[in-house]
């Protein structure tokens, strides 16, 4: 009886401190992230994998393609994951945690500081160039993006319609994601009646290039 | 406002496949729909987001919830925006796992991820000419350009590192502006 109680109260004490590992381990990760979730993949792999061995390469593998394909940000889905897989809902209220936190209190402080100088000539000047920068970000994401998803004609068809549906109608563009949930499905049904030959997914040849290593992290 | 900022980013947050870049387009429909923010404001935003560390996602919900209604703004549009995600991570762990290779699912991957790269490639050129509706050829809009191309080679090229290149820019921004 006392020996169990023991246990319970060790494994309660495990427990904790690997909740409160998570938590710290994320803290850490996310101020020093630039560039989106997308860049925060190598860190939480050499923490969770690489360093403590916690998943194989494998395990970490898998969850990565989900947490990229589910949706929400990438690296807060890889934290959920991670947590969950490790210590249930409270590891994944705990890597959650770690990962918002410390980033929800630096962009507030930023906001802050920025309103107190937003009328200055250098800060809007800076701020420009920034929004320069930020653009080039996104085309690359989606550049990588559309490495993985465009390999036939159908895919690229879809991209350039949706693309030029958004620009000219003002249309709401998360009708475009729950269009993007069927219209696979329709497509491929489709082929199939038709009897044309289908692929769901890009054919993947060369693994030495070091992007492709990631593919799915952009879905 | 506080309960409509996390009503919104709990909407998007379920529906944000594509993580933090894709959902610009979402979150510029509701900020500027919903009368949140200005044009050249939510613009700011998405810079300031993009310039931070961290989730692209998260910190524009931040961002607009901050401007919108400080701190417990803040506050509830982060909230709204992880909360989705919490809850979907838990299911798909104990459900989807095993539908993962179904053709259903294969299939409808097929057709989200090219919606997704037309989301991701509207937001940037969404944010590279709206401020300039009138005219777009101005000295202003030729510096941001160059920013870009500049900015792009970097990252592809020489694969330096995204702060680099924010910093980099804001210097340029400086010197052209």
């Amino acid at each position: 009886m006392r020996t169990t109680m023991k246990a319970n109260k060790k494994n309660t004490e495990l427990k904790a401190g690997l909740l409160f590992q998570l938590l710290w381990i994320f803290v850490r990760i996310g101020p020093v992230t630039f560039g989106g979730g997308y860049a925060m993949i190598p860190m939480i792999e050499r923490e969770i994998s690489i360093k403590r061995k916690w998943l194989d390469e494998e395990q970490m593998d898998e969850i990565l393609s989900l947490a990229g394909a589910a949706p929400g940000g990438v690296g807060v889905n890889a934290a959920a994951f991670i947590g969950y897989r490790l210590a249930g809902i409270r590891g994944a209220i705990a890597a959650i945690a770690g990962i918002t936190i410390p980033t929800f209190i630096i962009v507030c402080f930023l906001s802050a500081v920025y309103s107190q100088w937003a009328d200055q000539p250098k800060v809007i000047a800076a701020l420009k160039g920034i929004h320069g920068a930020v653009i080039a970000l996104i085309l690359v994401a989606a550049y990588r993006m559309a490495r993985n998803a465009i390999f036939d004609k159908t895919t690229a068809a879809i991209a350039m319609v949706i693309m030029v549906v958004l620009l000219v109608s003002g249309i709401n563009p998360i009708y475009m994601i729950v269009i993007g949930l069927f219209i696979g499905f329709i497509l491929i049904k489709t082929k199939q009646l038709l009897g044309i030959e289908i692929r769901t997914e890009k054919e993947r040849l060369d693994y030495s290039d070091e992007d492709s290593n990631y593919p799915e992290y952009y879905i | 406002m506080i309960w409509d900022l996390f009503l919104i980013f709990f909407k998007i947050g379920l529906l944000s496949f594509g993580g933090g870049y894709a959902i610009i387009p979402m979150i510029e429909h509701e900020a500027l729909n919903g009368r949140w923010l200005l044009e050249r404001e939510f613009q700011e935003v998405i810079s300031i987001a993009g310039m931070s560390p961290g989730p692209v996602a998260t910190n524009s919900a931040t961002l607009i919830g901050y401007r919108v209604a400080g701190f417990g703004g803040a506050v509830s549009a982060t909230f709204g925006m992880i909360l989705p995600s919490l809850i979907i991570i838990i299911v798909i762990s104990i459900f989807f796992y095993r539908v993962r290779d179904s053709l259903w699912m294969k299939s409808t991957f097929y057709g989200l991820r090219p919606v997704i790269t037309g989301l991701i490639a509207f937001a940037a050129i969404r944010l590279g000419f709206m401020g300039s509706k009138q005219d777009i050829l101005t000295w202003e809009s030729l510096g941001i350009l160059i920013i870009i191309f500049a900015a792009l080679y970097g990252l592809m090229k020489f694969k330096l590192h995204p702060l680099t290149i924010i910093v980099g820019s804001g210097i340029l921004g400086i010197a052209f502006f």
